[in-house]
C-alpha cells in the first residue's frame, strides 16, 4: 500500500475521532443516581419507566453502598444518593431525605431447621455467639452456622440496628458478599442462619417469625414486623427541575405501584 | 521510503513499549499514594502485625489477611505442582500426538473459564461436600485451595510443558545414546534443563493463586482470624479489597490501598524470587544458555 494512502487513513481516524470528541451529542438532562445496592434495582426500575415519559432525561444507576450514596450525595458527586439505612445525625447537614419505600430484613434458615419462630433477644445471641447449638432454642442437636455480610453493607449495617445494638457479631461468623450467596450459603447447609431482603426473598430458605410475627409486605407496612429499613432517596438542599420532577414521581401512585412491583413495601 | 518506514515502526514500538511501562508507573504510584496515608496514620507495624481487622472502629490489622493469603497459595501449590509437573512431562514427553492434540485444548479451556464460575460451582458442590466430611461450615481454607488449584493447573502445565518441549533434541538424542533409558533421559537430562523454565511455570501460578479473588470471596468464609487448621474460614487480601471497596471511605479507603500496598510487595518478592532461581539454574553450553 502506498504510504499516502496510509497517512490518508490515519487523518481521517484522527479527524473523526476529534469530531467524536469535541462535537457533542444531543444534549440530555441527566440525573446521576448512586448508592445502595439494594435499592439499585428499584431505582434502575423507576429511572426507566420516568425516562418513558421524559424522553430528554438521561438517568444513570449506579451501586457503591449506602455511605458512598450518601457521602457522594454531600459532595454533590451525585445528584440523588440512595440509602437502605437511615442516616446518622453527624451525615444529616443539609441532606434532604425522601423515604420511596421499606424494606424487611429476614432472619433465614435452613428449609430442614424445625425452628419457626425466634425473639428477638434470641437472634441477637445468636449472631453475638451466645447461643451455639439450635437445641438451645428448640431446634436439633446441631450447632449454629452464623452468616453475615460483609462490613459497610446496607443490609448489615440495618441488621446490626435493629437487633445487635452495641454488641458485635461474632468474629468467626462466615461473611458473604451478597444476599444470594447467604441464601446459598443457608440453602445447603441445615445449621446455617443468616439475614437477607425480604425483596429478595425465596421458597430456598425458610423466614423465621420474629416475636411471634412472620415477615411479608403487609406486616412490614402496618409495622408489626419490626425488622424493617427504609429504603431512602437523599438530595443535598432543596431539589429543583427535573430531579425534583422524579421524586415526585417516585412518591406520586404511578411510582409507588413500580416499587411495589419490584417487591419493596411502598410507603403510601 | 522502506527505511521511513523502518524508521516509523521502530519509534512506534519504542513508544509503546515505554507506554506500558508509564501505564504500570502510574499504577503503583497510584495504589502507594492512595495507601500510603493510612500506613502512616495507623502505623507500618500496627498494620502489618496487628490481628484485628474492624473498620467500623478503625482497626487495620492485616496479618490475618496475609496469613490466609499465602495458607491459601501455598496448600493450593502442593496440590497443584506435583500434579501439573507431571502433567506437562506427559504432554511433552510421553503422549502420543492424537492425546496431545486432545489434552492440550481441553487444559487451555480450564484456563478460559472465568473465575465466576469455579467460584460458584465451590459455593454449590463443593462447600456442602466439605461440609458433610469434614464438619464445621464447609467454608474453609482447603476448600480455596482446592478451587484455586483447579485454577491454576493450566498455567503451570503450559507453560512447563514448552519449556520441556524447548530443550534442544540433541540432549536426548546424546542421552539415548549413552545408553540411557526414556525415563532416565526425563528425569536426569530433560527435566533438570527445562527447571528455570518450570520455576517461571510455578511462580506465574502462585502469582494467579495470590492475585484471585472471586472465586476464593465465595468460598473461603472472609473471615478475619488466624486459622488453626486448613479446616478454618480465612481471609485473603484480596477478597477484602474487592468486598470492602464498595463501601469505603476515609481512611478505611485509604486502608483498602494500603493491603494493595502488602499484596503488591508480596508479588514483587515472589517475582525476584522467580528471577534468581531463573538465573542460577540455568544451564550453559557454549556462549549462550537455554
Amino acid at each position: 500500500m502506498d504510504l499516502k494512502y496510509k497517512l490518508g487513513i490515519v487523518i481521517a481516524i484522527i479527524i473523526i475521532i476529534a469530531y467524536l470528541i469535541f462535537i457533542p451529542s444531543k444534549s440530555y438532562e441527566r440525573i446521576q443516581i448512586a448508592g445502595s445496592t439494594s435499592v439499585q434495582p428499584v431505582a434502575e426500575k423507576l429511572a426507566e419507566k420516568f425516562q418513558e415519559t421524559h424522553p430528554n432525561v438521561r438517568i444513570n444507576v449506579q451501586g457503591g453502598g449506602s455511605s458512598l450514596g450518601i457521602s457522594s450525595v454531600s459532595q454533590d458527586i451525585t445528584d440523588i444518593g440512595t440509602s437502605s439505612r437511615e442516616i446518622k445525625a453527624r451525615e444529616k447537614p443539609g441532606l434532604n431525605e425522601y423515604i420511596i419505600g421499606k424494606e424487611g430484613i429476614v432472619i433465614a434458615v435452613n428449609n430442614q431447621n424445625n425452628v419457626n419462630d425466634l425473639t428477638t433477644d434470641q437472634v441477637k445471641d445468636i449472631f453475638s455467639g451466645k447461643i451455639t447449638n439450635w437445641k438451645e432454642v428448640g431446634g436439633p442437636d446441631l450447632e449454629i452456622h452464623v452468616i453475615t455480610r460483609e462490613d459497610g453493607s446496607g443490609t448489615r449495617s440495618a441488621f446490626e440496628n435493629l437487633i445487635m445494638g452495641d454488641t458485635e457479631i461474632r468474629p468467626d461468623a462466615i461473611v458473604q458478599s451478597s444476599t444470594e450467596s447467604v441464601k446459598q450459603a443457608v440453602r445447603q447447609d441445615p445449621g446455617a442462619i443468616g439475614f437477607v431482603s425480604l425483596a429478595r426473598m425465596s421458597s430456598d430458605v425458610k423466614a423465621l417469625k420474629i416475636d411471634g410475627v412472620a415477615p411479608s409486605e403487609e406486616t412490614v407496612f402496618d409495622g408489626s414486623y419490626n425488622l424493617q429499613t427504609p429504603f431512602i432517596f437523599i438530595v443535598k438542599g432543596e431539589p429543583e427541575g427535573i430531579i425534583k420532577e422524579f421524586i415526585e414521581f417516585t412518591l406520586s401512585p404511578e411510582g409507588q405501584a413500580i416499587v411495589k412491583e419490584e417487591n419493596v413495601v411502598p410507603v403510601k | 521510503m522502506a527505511k521511513y518506514e523502518e524508521f516509523l515502526v521502530e519509534k512506534g514500538l519504542f513508544i509503546t513499549a515505554i507506554l506500558s511501562i508509564l501505564v504500570i508507573l502510574l499504577i503503583i504510584g497510584f495504589i502507594f499514594r492512595e495507601g500510603l496515608p493510612a500506613i502512616e496514620s495507623y502505623g507500618f507495624f500496627n498494620f502489618i502485625f496487628g490481628l484485628d481487622w474492624s473498620p467500623t472502629e478503625d482497626q487495620f490489622g492485616v496479618l490475618t489477611m496475609i496469613v490466609g493469603s499465602i495458607g491459601i497459595t501455598l496448600l493450593s501449590l502442593l496440590f497443584a505442582v506435583p500434579l501439573s509437573l507431571l502433567c506437562a512431562i506427559f504432554l511433552a514427553e510421553i503422549a502420543p500426538p492424537f492425546m496431545r492434540k486432545i489434552l492440550k485444548p481441553v487444559i487451555e479451556t480450564l484456563a478460559g473459564i472465568p473465575s465466576v464460575v469455579y467460584g460458584f460451582f465451590g459455593l454449590i458442590v463443593l462447600v456442602p461436600f466439605m461440609r458433610v466430611q469434614f464438619g464445621g461450615t464447609g467454608f474453609s481454607m482447603l476448600t480455596a485451595s482446592l478451587i484455586l488449584t483447579v485454577m491454576i493447573l493450566p498455567t503451570i502445565i503450559s507453560i512447563s510443558q514448552d519449556a520441556l518441549r524447548s530443550v534442544p533434541h540433541e540432549y536426548k538424542e546424546a542421552s539415548l545414546a549413552l545408553g540411557a533409558t526414556h525415563w532416565q533421559t526425563i528425569k536426569n537430562v530433560i527435566f533438570p534443563a527445562a527447571i528455570p523454565g518450570i520455576i517461571t511455570a510455578i511462580i506465574l501460578g502462585m502469582g494467579r493463586a495470590i492475585g484471585e479473588t472471586l472465586a476464593v470471596i465465595m468460598v473461603a468464609g472472609n473471615v478475619t482470624q488466624i486459622p488453626n487448621s486448613i479446616f478454618d474460614p480465612v481471609r485473603a487480601l484480596t477478597s477484602n479489597i474487592a468486598l470492602e471497596m464498595g463501601y469505603a471511605t476515609g481512611l478505611h479507603y485509604n486502608a483498602l490501598f494500603a493491603t494493595g500496598i502488602v499484596l503488591f510487595i508480596m508479588i514483587m518478592i515472589l517475582l525476584v524470587i522467580a528471577n534468581y532461581f531463573h538465573y542460577k539454574k540455568k544451564v550453559v553450553i557454549g556462549g549462550g544458555y537455554l
